[in-house]
């Protein structure tokens, strides 16, 4: 039992071996997490101005020097909080698609898509327009069926 | 640049330095200022960079060189930087909530233009409460930061050779903290790995010269 006890040069080694290794592991999980990092901050910006990212991970108390494990939680944590963002994206970018597709179908004929209404918003532009079918003067182009878009001006004004 | 105090490197735990081997701690000591409002000069410079700051260029900040450092060194050391956010970050945000930047001061002013100048931030101690260089260190158990706040062991501070100055990127001691009495600063930057040596030497010249500059008047 005393003999396995004692520190051999070999022990010592294996020490010193595993703390190399993780100094390596850690320092790879800082560049992890500061690509992460940044690929969050990108779709944070890129999701403005809707926003809805979620950024949160868990406190980690700092701060301070953070351990192996400390560090790969929180590089689990940020990766999916990336991924949560890039489907969120995804999903905002489908809409938008199929909003532009609905606009070209409402430009090219209108009389087939009476009263629709696509928001600048829904097609991810800025500015609070909305394009919209409507009948040309009025009761007499809904009779005759005379139906053209129109964009509306501007947002409304502040009460 | 020529009548500049000399900028000096404090000491970085070895623990820490081998985790981040970039990370440095400048500082130079300076004359307090002795006026109270802020020199006009700096306060156009402050008005100027709040006609720059829009909701647009505050959601960009965090991809710009800089502040994009400083929020991946939050993470590193533990700091959400969206619940504790980065010190340019929360003066970007400040300047959106209030409007502008509302003078605090000469002092509070320097640092603040060092800040959104450099996307740096600068602290300012007495330098009769310092002892010693300042470095940057992990806390020892039971270490305290003044006489209220304890602090948790390995918790990185700021410190002289006696003693925790300022939790990194947060809170002062209130001992060491300038007061109308301050003949002296000594003003200190923490340069994080990312950060071109530059920037955080920009940040200490940038704050000097306000001071100076309100000296002058």
């Amino acid at each position: 039992m005393t003999l396995l006890d004692a520190p051999t040069r070999e022990t010592a080694a294996e020490a010193r071996a595993t703390e190399v290794d993780e100094a390596a592991a850690r320092r790879l999980l800082r560049a992890q997490i500061g690509r992460l990092e940044h690929r969050l901050s990108c779709a944070v910006v890129d999701s403005m101005p809707d926003g809805g990212i979620e950024t949160a991970v868990p406190a980690l108390r700092g701060p301070r020097v953070l351990g192996l494990g400390e560090l790969e939680r929180l590089r689990d944590a940020l990766a999916m909080r990336v991924a949560d963002a890039r489907a969120l994206l995804e999903e905002r970018a489908r809409h938008r698609e199929d909003a532009r597709l609905r606009l070209e179908r409402m430009l090219l004929d209108p009389g087939h898509h009476r009263h629709v209404r696509i928001s600048r918003r829904e097609l991810g532009e800025g500015g609070c327009g909305v394009w919209h079918v409507k009948p040309r003067v009025g009761l007499v182009g809904r009779l005759m069926g005379w139906w053209h878009v129109k964009l509306s001006s501007g947002c409304p004004l502040a009460t | 640049m020529s009548g500049d105090a000399a900028i000096d490197l404090g000491p970085v735990a070895p623990a820490i330095a081998a985790e981040f081997p970039d990370l440095q701690v400048l500082s130079c000591e300076v004359p307090a200022p002795a006026a109270r409002s802020t020199d006009p000069g700096t306060r156009e410079r402050l008005e100027l960079m709040a006609s720059r700051m829009r909701g647009g260029r505050a959601v960009e900040l965090r991809r710009e060189p800089v502040p994009a450092a400083y929020r991946v060194f939050f993470r590193h050391i533990g700091i959400d930087p969206d619940s504790a956010r980065t010190p340019v970050e929360a003066a970007a945000l400040a300047r959106l909530v209030e409007g502008g930047h509302r003078s605090r001061g000469p002092l509070a002013d320097a640092l603040l233009l060092a800040l959104l100048d450099t996307a740096v931030p600068v602290n300012a101690f007495d330098a009769e409460a310092v002892g010693g260089p300042v470095g940057l260190r992990g806390a020892a158990a039971g270490e305290r930061l003044g006489e209220a706040r304890a602090l948790r062991s390995g918790q990185l501070v700021l410190a002289d050779e006696q003693r925790p100055l300022a939790e990194l990127f947060g809170e002062l001691d209130p001992a060491a903290m300038p007061d109308r009495h301050s003949s002296r600063l000594r003003l200190v930057a923490v340069r994080i790995p990312g950060v071109p040596p530059i920037h955080a030497e920009e940040a200490l010249w940038t704050c000097q010269e306000s001071l100076a500059a309100g000296l002058a008047e």
